[in-house]
């Protein structure tokens, strides 16, 4: 399989990323580690006519302490994060689930950034994001904004990006509470998760759902009934209410919906393990 | 568009088409059809490679994505004409049947023991999550890789 006939073009600052992306408009697509973009165009189920290859944008890759938040540069690769000393002492939710994104060889070139813009609500880390109460930082020709994880996704493939900006940082506050809990149910190791479940915080945690719908989504009620005290078997039992899980191959609605209250359980326990 | 990527030690340059793949590089324009597609889907790690010493799928990278920099496949592992000790364990153990999958996995467990010298068992096989294999039941390949540990594999 062979991606449509396109203009490669390479960008060696963000100023020319970005004056690229304003040149070509909607005809161009960033390019970071390919790892979503590539396979989508060999399928030809996306043909831009101009690919801005960001991935030599080295000073987009990193892992920040600033204070009271983590800033992480949207090059950082998914391998990054899981050997970040600073993430795994700072914010291990996150370098945890980047360890169980794909295989060894995808966390080699997939980025952070990419997995965010993406906007698959099979992906594991837009969960971590908004469990963690993340803020994506973009850049376009009008300046930077900021934009809250909550607001970010916004339905299947759809973000809050506009196409002449480039996702420059995730920032990620440090948690309050040591607790976290993440569970990823697939049937071979490179799958997308069936359903997974990141959890951040321990007494009131925030509970993410991955391929729950049209993007990550949180489990409010089960979130609510932790808040007021309840148990977290009573909480798990409500994590699927009010989501509109997918029917496909590796599962039906119904069993989506069980997985979730099976997994909201666990990793709720095993957050609360380790607070 | 021009594209120099040091493959096996030798700079190559080459005009490409902008979308030439990182593996048709390799065994069209290189000769160098070592490197297997299998599934190209991303899937299967048949066409792994090293890129700058890390495992990676060149089936799933532009060769534009490389200009510049060092890749290093199957001919070019062991150096000389000896066996790399990865390959050397995979015969002794017999970590092949048909060998479709052995120049990707071979690479891959490479890969891996540079970034852990001495794995466990589970470790071995979550590091091969993304090799898949149709033959062996991957017993054998799971012991190659760790008798390679013991013989230096990594390097
Ligand atoms: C075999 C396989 C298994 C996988 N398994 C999983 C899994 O289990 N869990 C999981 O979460 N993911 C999985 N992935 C996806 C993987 O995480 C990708 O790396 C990631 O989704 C995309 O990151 P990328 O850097 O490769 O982005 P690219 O493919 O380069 O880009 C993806 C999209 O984001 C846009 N984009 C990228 N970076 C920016 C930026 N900085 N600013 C603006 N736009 C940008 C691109 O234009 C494109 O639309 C898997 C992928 C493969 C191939
Ligand atoms: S051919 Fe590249 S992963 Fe299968
Ligand atoms: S030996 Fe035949 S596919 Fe692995």
């Amino acid at each position: 399989m062979i991606p449509a006939p396109f203009a490669y073009r390479r960008a060696g600052s963000v100023d020319e990323a970005l004056s690229l992306l304003a040149e070509h408009g909607d005809e161009a697509k960033v390019l970071a580690g390919g790892h979503s973009l590539l396979p989508l165009m060999k399928l030809r189920l996306a043909v831009p006519e101009v690919v801005v290859d960001v991935g030599r944008l080295q000073d987009l890759s990193y892992v920040r302490d600033e204070g009271d938040a983590i800033a992480v540069g949207a090059l950082t690769r998914h391998r990054d994060l899981e050997t970040s000393d600073l993430l795994a002492r700072e914010a291990p939710l996150l370098s945890h689930a980047a360890g169980f994104v794909g295989d060894p060889q995808v966390r080699h070139r997939g980025t952070l950034g990419g997995s965010l813009v993406h906007g698959d609500p099979a992906s594991d880390l837009p969960a971590v994001v908004l469990a963690m109460g993340g803020t994506l930082v973009a850049r376009g020709p009008r300046g930077s904004r900021e934009i809250p994880a909550a607001d970010f996704f916004q339905s299947l493939f759809e973000t809050a990006m506009e196409p002449d900006e480039l996702l420059t940082e995730v920032r990620i506050p440090k948690p309050q509470s040591r607790g976290w809990g993440f569970e990823k149910f697939n049937q071979r190791a490179i799958d997308w998760a069936t359903v997974g479940v990141a959890v951040s915080g321990d007494q009131r945690p925030a509970i993410a759902l991955v391929n729950m719908g049209g993007t990550p989504l949180r489990a409010t009620a089960a979130e609510q009934a932790l808040a007021d005290g309840g148990s977290v078997a009573d909480a798990a039992a409500l994590a699927a209410d009010g989501t509109e899980p997918p029917s496909d191959l590796s599962a039906s609605a119904d069993y989506r919906r069980h997985l979730a209250r099976v997994l909201v359980r666990r990793a709720v326990e095993d957050a609360r393990g380790r607070a | 568009m021009q594209v120099t990527i040091r493959v096996n030690g030798n700079n190559t340059t080459h005009e490409i088409e902008d979308r030439l793949l990182l593996v048709h590089y390799l065994r069209d324009v290189l000769g160098l059809t070592g490197t297997n597609i299998g599934c190209d889907t991303t899937s299967c790690g048949a066409c792994t490679v090293h890129l700058n010493g890390e495992s990676v799928k060149s089936c799933t990278m532009l060769a534009a994505q490389a200009d510049g920099a060092e890749v290093t496949t199957i001919e070019g592992l062991a150096g000389s004409d000896e066996m790399h000790p990865m390959q050397r364990a995979f015969r002794e153990n017999h970590g092949l049947q048909c060998g479709f999958c052995t120049p990707g996995m071979v690479m891959a467990a490479v890969g891996l023991l540079r970034e852990q010298a001495n794995p466990t068992e589970e470790q071995v096989r979550s590091g091969l999550e993304g090799n898949l294999c149709r033959c062996t039941g991957y017993h054998n390949i799971v012991q190659a890789v760790l008798a390679a540990a013991k013989e230096g594999g990594a390097r």
